[in-house]
């Protein structure tokens, strides 16, 4: 293995990180801002707070982590994407910004002012999509080379099937790993209203995530052959994902084993999101960037990997401590106890 | 293509972007450890006012802790949006502490979670004081880890040049570079200095509104205190920074003292203003500026005619130096003739005018933050990398910089003035006379 793969697959698992515990916390939010809507805040409102409140702000480090991590191993991805993501990603970190400082507002300043939930929902959704973006770039054809700078065709990447197909993915994906998790989550906290409606929400967006997968397999075989090819090489981890997909909605189906079910999810996701970077690479942008010609100095990569070895003798145990906290503490989750500053 | 444009509206987004974090950041950093203090206090004491010092300074801490984690965020990223040329580059080199202060972070935002919802958890408060460690660590970490990477910037090393590629790179060596020592440790304890006079601000204006609690006399006495010790450290590293600049960066140090010849026996200008060239209205000490670069009075200083026009920064930056010197100055005889007041029982330290000069001290520190990184930041143009790299070949090429400037300044207002309001009301609600009387209402029920 060298360290360019090495490289790549770290990142890799903090994006995929980054996907799952964001998703859970955009979900939370829009499904919150819903169920205002609905009047039925009262069913999931604790559920969300209790999940949500110790951990807001670990979400936020685990993007932090993938892009300072990935101009550090890879800093040419700084000149092409940097340059052509100004609008997309400026949008998605305001977008952030309002979210995150909302959430602490709302929490200690003023409970349950309606306006904010709204926009706290709505910028949940609109987050995903403006981030989805990279992807869809990284699949090439958005990109010119204008007097050797490269600049982005805003045009062609907004009528692209491809860029909505992904677009929905996102928006889909995170209600349904969303709605998974608090099914299981409200499950453990025996709060049987919240299990019931999110177990309704988690089957209804399984169907529309299953779809949207499956048409972006379509839409890259006109838009990138070559990654459509190398997808069919490794045609047995998407189906596995599938299977592990069929597993979770069956056990949902059945109102068996929500841990299990959740399980399978994060296992489903985990399968088809390496399977679709193995079958990318090398390449970090289609075709300009591979992970070969944009890599760091071996200097560098080596001192990066054993800050990274280091990082994380620190931070497995400060997680665990904090899922045994709230996570999986038992008062916690019932709701036995607050206890917060 | 409009790159002259994006160079400037580069800037501008940058300097929004980083005053407006910097506030936050040095809260950020600050309030940890007087946090940490006041629950150390209060287990040492026995006393109940310290821990809930501790618990109320912890619940406004999360509002500004959020900003800060916002805008840091933002600025993380424009990093790469703003200056792709410059991130390409320079990631090669430094990449390593930009990386560590991530975990530094992520490390600090896990123990605040569990520190936040933990509070009476424990029977044993010691216990609730060992999750405060880590987390003063961990703020005080990125800032070191953050700082390093602006110390690079300014005395960039660890790296050769070969045919306008950087090769042989150590990042060790590009980390501990020469203006690391002193940024770091001015930096970190200015940040204790700040946090300190701001909490004692507050303390101040609740004694003048009102609350005569002892809760906030042990508050304010506290907090001067801590702020008296920083800030004679600050004034010590200070003068360290000084003599680094005249070392390695000594046309930062010309212009900031507007000293245009080269000479010995050199004066130190304060205050004035500069009127076609020449400097008017000046108090001059002489040799001072001697002193403050090289601990001799009679020793040469370099001045700015041994640079290039076009290497020269801007001559505005000796207000930002005298403002942030003054302000440190203010406040060190402030806090100092505090502390000995209230040792020898003098009335005047609990007279209403100067404690309206403790409430006044509180932004005026912040002011001085912002001031010396207007300072550090200006003092080295034109160069983005010194000596190697400059501002506008750094910047991006996108046409969309100025849309861009105007929606972030938007979301820092909205975010300015909503932590202030959600603040101040947090407070106003929640007076601590009633929270005692809470507290003691709870107690009392456990018992019986």
């Amino acid at each position: 293995m060298t360290l360019e793969i090495i490289g790549i697959a770290v990142l890799w698992i903090f994006l995929f990180g980054y996907v799952i515990v964001a998703s859970i916390d955009f979900g939370a939010g829009f499904f919150n801002a819903y169920s205002l809507l609905t009047g039925r805040q009262h069913i999931l409102t604790n559920v969300i707070q209790r999940y949500l409140s110790p951990v807001w702000e670990v979400t936020n480090v685990f993007l932090v982590f993938f892009f300072v991590g990935i101009i550090g191993f890879f800093p040419k991805t700084a000149f092409y994407y940097g340059t052509t993501l100004l609008v997309p990603m400026s949008i998605a970190l305001i977008l952030l910004a309002i979210r995150g400082s909302y959430y602490a507002f709302e929490t200690y300043g003023s409970r349950g002012h309606k306006g904010y939930s709204f926009m706290y929902g709505l910028a949940g959704l609109f987050i995903p999509a403006a981030l989805s973006i990279v992807l869809t770039i990284s699949e090439g054809g958005f990109i010119d080379m204008v007097d050797g700078f490269p600049s982005l065709d805003y045009h062609v990447l907004f009528t692209s099937p491809l860029t909505w197909a992904i677009v929905v993915l996102s928006i889909s994906a995170v209600l349904y790993i969303s709605a998974v998790f608090l099914t299981w989550y409200a499950n453990k906290a025996g709060d049987q209203d919240a299990t019931r409606l999110m177990r309704k929400y988690a089957l209804i967006w399984a169907l529309p995530t299953i779809i949207t997968a499956a048409g972006i397999m379509v839409e890259l075989r006109s838009h990138n052959r070559e990654h459509y090819n190398n997808m069919l090489d490794i045609w047995w981890a998407f189906g596995l994902s599938f299977l592990l997909f069929l597993g979770t909605v069956w056990l949902l189906f059945k109102k068996r084993k929500y841990g299990l079910a959740f399980g399978l999810l994060v296992g489903q996701f985990l399968i088809a999101f390496f399977a679709y970077g193995f079958a990318h690479r090398p390449y970090l942008l289609y075709p300009y960037l591979t992970i070969y010609d944009s890599f760091t100095n071996e200097a560098m990569a080596i001192a990066l990997i054993i800050a990274f070895i280091a990082g994380l003798a620190l931070l497995i145990p400060s997680l665990y401590l904090l899922l045994r906290l709230f996570l999986f503490n038992k008062d916690y989750v019932r709701g036995k106890k607050d206890n917060h500053a | 293509m409009g790159n002259e444009e994006a160079v400037f509206y580069s800037r501008v987004l940058t300097e929004l972007t980083l005053s407006f974090h910097i506030i936050y950041a040095t809260i950020g950093v600050g309030v940890p450890l007087m946090i940490m203090i006041a629950q150390w206090v209060g287990i040492k004491k026995n006393d109940e006012h310290y821990i809930l010092l501790a618990r109320r300074w912890a619940r406004g801490f999360v509002i500004t802790v959020a900003v800060g984690v916002v805008t840091g965020t933002a600025i993380g990223m424009q990093l790469s949006l703003l200056w792709p040329n410059f991130m390409e580059l320079a990631g090669n080199v430094i990449a390593l502490p930009l990386f560590m202060e991530t975990f530094a972070f992520f490390f600090e935002a896990i123990f605040l979670g569990i520190y936040l919802y933990t509070w009476d958890r424990f029977e044993n408060q010691k216990k609730h004081l060992l999750l405060l460690i880590p987390v003063a660590i961990g703020a005080s970490a990125s800032a070191v880890f953050i700082t390093i990477v602006n110390a690079f910037m300014n005395a960039p090393q660890g790296f050769d040049v070969l045919n306008g590629e950087l090769v042989n790179i150590s990042p060790l060596v590009a980390m501990f570079n020469p203006a690391m020592p002193t940024k770091v440790a001015h930096v970190v304890v200015t940040a204790y200095m700040t946090a300190a006079f701001v909490l004692a601000a507050i303390a101040a204006f609740r004694l003048l509104k009102g609350s005569n609690h002892v809760y906030h006399k042990k508050a304010l006495f506290l907090t001067m205190k801590v702020g008296l010790v920083f800030s004679i450290a600050a004034a010590i590293i200070g003068d360290f920074s000084g003599k680094y600049l005249a070392e390695y960066q000594p046309e930062k140090l010309a212009a900031a003292e507007w000293h245009f010849e080269t000479e010995g026996n050199a004066p130190l200008i304060m205050y004035g203003v500069l009127e076609d060239g020449e400097v008017k209205y000046a108090i001059k000490i002489p040799f001072a500026l001697s002193i403050l670069a090289h601990s001799n009075p009679t020793a040469e200083v370099i001045g700015l005619d041994q640079f290039p026009k076009d290497e020269i920064p801007p001559l505005y930056i000796h207000y930002l130096f005298d403002a942030m010197v003054t302000i440190g100055v203010w406040m060190t005889i402030l806090s100092a003739a505090y502390w000995l007041g209230t040792q020898m029982k003098w009335k005047f330290v609990e007279s209403k005018l100067f404690r309206w000069l403790i409430v006044l001290g509180g932004p005026l520190t912040m002011l001085a933050i912002e001031a010396g990184w207007w300072l550090a930041e200006v003092g080295r143009q034109p160069w983005i990398l010194r000596g190697l790299m400059r501002v506008e070949d750094a910047a991006t090429t996108s046409g969309h910089v100025d849309t861009m400037l105007i929606l972030f300044s938007g979301l820092y207002l909205v975010l300015g003035i909503g932590s202030v309001v959600v603040l101040t009301r947090m407070f106003r609600r929640n007076p601590v006379e009633q929270e005692l009387e809470d507290r003691q209402a709870e107690k009392g029920a456990d018992i019986s």
